[in-house]
């Protein structure tokens, strides 16, 4: 017995995860859309790399330059002596993207929802959170002190029922919802969401993780595309997809924003994000406001592979987003198939429960800018290859249009 | 056809009942798990139920909208027993807090 012991039942699926090989270690990465794996070349499409940021010369340059200059790190908090001229025009740089007032730049997305959740809700608020919401939600929610209340995944009525439970009650309500929700690719109700918290007084939080670069006229999100920004008290959002670096960031219109710098402590406690970051972080915001193509390109790449992948007959998530998840049988057979896929050259994500809504298996792939109509197609046809060497794409359930 | 289908949940169009039973706690347990369940209070809802995690979610939800309250985290995690959820549901019913 180990003090670990108590994990028993997950070391078990860990053990068994890991014999049947799904441990993915890349020998390199040789653009944001291909990497080597067990000495092939390999298609990636389950990196979150959505606007294929990662190699861009501009991007490069801009963090080397700064790493020359800099230094490889702060070695300091934002409270301390890790506040440099980089972090305050990156905020700035946020801020006038969003046409907001305030702007504060965390060292991982993560710690972004686990800082502005835990400072928003004390002792004695409520914060209501979407069922499917990200463990980032879920571990904020639990450094702060308010109470906790589910409601059910992208629910608008659930969600005003709950409230409405509430009135009466003293404390401040925050909802909190995601732009596009990570496993599935589905997107809020957030006109909906929207009318219920003006209704019931309550603040709304949006995490655009997954929304930030990819929805909405010039890419701000969701919150955008629904026409309701003005309704969102508070958007959180991260670097380490669109923007392809790292970090987590908070903008709000709040009088008070900037007393969260000394309220956070997953800002305060925990080093700044390296000049290098900083830089490349800046110069990618600004791609994706000059050059809406790269959105553009990403929008056409999720439909050819979810509508290609809805002719094969298989059966996706709801909305032909950038995450495009294919529902799997049982975790036997997406094992199966996720090993096949990756014998073959193709590389995405399996995730299995409880990573997942439900109880279903998923293959969750993620489509970028960069990936071009050859990739994809030939993404569709190792698709089609495993599908029919694991007996799913009969004729028959090609007509059904499902697989389940 | 084609999309992912969400899990049905539960749903009772009916006034919630005054008294917390075992009873209704029971035919709620039915219609998650579809299947016949005996229970009392002394009832593990894990243990002997062989619920995961996600499906004693599910089964909160489906509580929730039967008893018309919405039952906090912190107190789902304290929730072992069929008796302790009967007392939870009580105490969140009559306004106790924890």
């Amino acid at each position: 017995m180990t003090i670990l012991a108590k994990h028993a039942a997950q070391r078990q699926v860990y053990e068994s995860l890991h014999a049947h090989g799904v441990d993915v270690q890349f020998d390199g990465v040789l653009s944001p859309t291909e990497g080597m794996l067990n000495g092939r070349p390999t298609i990636l499409l389950g990196t979150n790399n959505y606007l294929g940021l990662t190699f861009d010369p501009a991007c490069i340059e801009k963090a080397v330059e700064a790493t020359r200059s800099q230094g490889t790190g702060t070695t300091g908090s934002r409270v301390a002596n890790g506040t440099y001229g980089g972090h305050i025009r990156l905020e700035k740089a946020l801020a006038d993207f969003y046409g907001r007032q305030h702007a504060m730049v965390f060292s991982t997305g993560y710690q972004a929802n686990l800082g502005v959740l835990s400072a928003l809700v004390g002792r004695g608020d409520h914060l209501l959170l979407d069922a499917d919401s990200h463990a980032s939600i879920y571990d904020g929610s639990r450094l702060g002190h308010g109470e906790v209340i589910r409601f059910r995944h992208n629910n608008p009525d659930d969600l005003y029922k709950r409230l409405r439970r509430l009135s009466g009650q003293p404390g401040d309500r925050l909802i909190v919802v995601e732009g596009i929700y990570s496993m599935l690719g589905d997107t809020a109700p957030l006109k909906e969401i929207a009318a219920v918290k003006r209704e019931t007084g309550a603040y709304l939080l949006v995490d655009e993780a997954h929304s930030l670069g990819v929805l909405g006229e010039t890419g701000r999100g969701l919150a955008e595309a629904a026409g309701v920004e003005s309704d969102v008290d508070f958007i959180v959002g991260t670097f380490s997809k669109s923007l392809g670096s790292v970090g987590g960031f908070c903008v709000s219109d709040s009088p008070d924003f900037d007393v969260m710098r000394i309220v956070c402590r997953p800002y305060m406690f925990t080093a700044s994000l390296p000049p290098g970051i900083v830089a490349s972080t800046i110069e990618a915001l600004s791609r994706l406001q000059s050059e809406p193509s790269l959105r553009a390109n990403l929008t056409r790449n999720a439909h050819h592979l979810y509508d290609g992948l809805r002719e094969l007959g298989f059966q996706t998530g709801p909305e032909a987003n950038p995450i495009i998840a294919v529902a799997m049988p049982d975790q036997e057979t997406a094992v199966a198939f996720w090993k096949l896929l990756l014998a073959s050259g193709l590389y995405l994500n399996l995730a299995i429960p409880p990573a997942t809504p439900t109880d279903v298996c998923l293959l969750r792939t993620s489509v970028s800018a960069a990936h071009t109509p050859e990739q994809l197609d030939t993404a569709l046809a190792i698709f089609a290859d495993v599908g029919r060497r694991l007996g799913f794409l009969t004729s028959e359930k090609r007509r059904a249009g499902g697989v389940a | 056809m084609g999309q992912i289908r969400q899990l049905a949940l539960v749903e009772l169009k009916v006034e919630p009942p005054e008294k917390v039973t075992c009873e209704d706690i029971s035919t709620i347990f039915e219609q998650v798990l579809g299947h016949p369940v005996k229970i009392n209070e002394r009832t593990d809802i894990v243990e002997d139920l062989g619920m995961d995690s996600l499906g004693v979610m599910n089964f909160v939800m489906a509580i929730e909208d039967f008893y018309d309250i919405s039952i906090p985290l912190d107190r789902i995690a304290q929730i072992q027993t069929v008796g302790d959820l009967i007392h939870a549901v009580d105490d969140l019913r009559s306004g106790i807090q924890e």
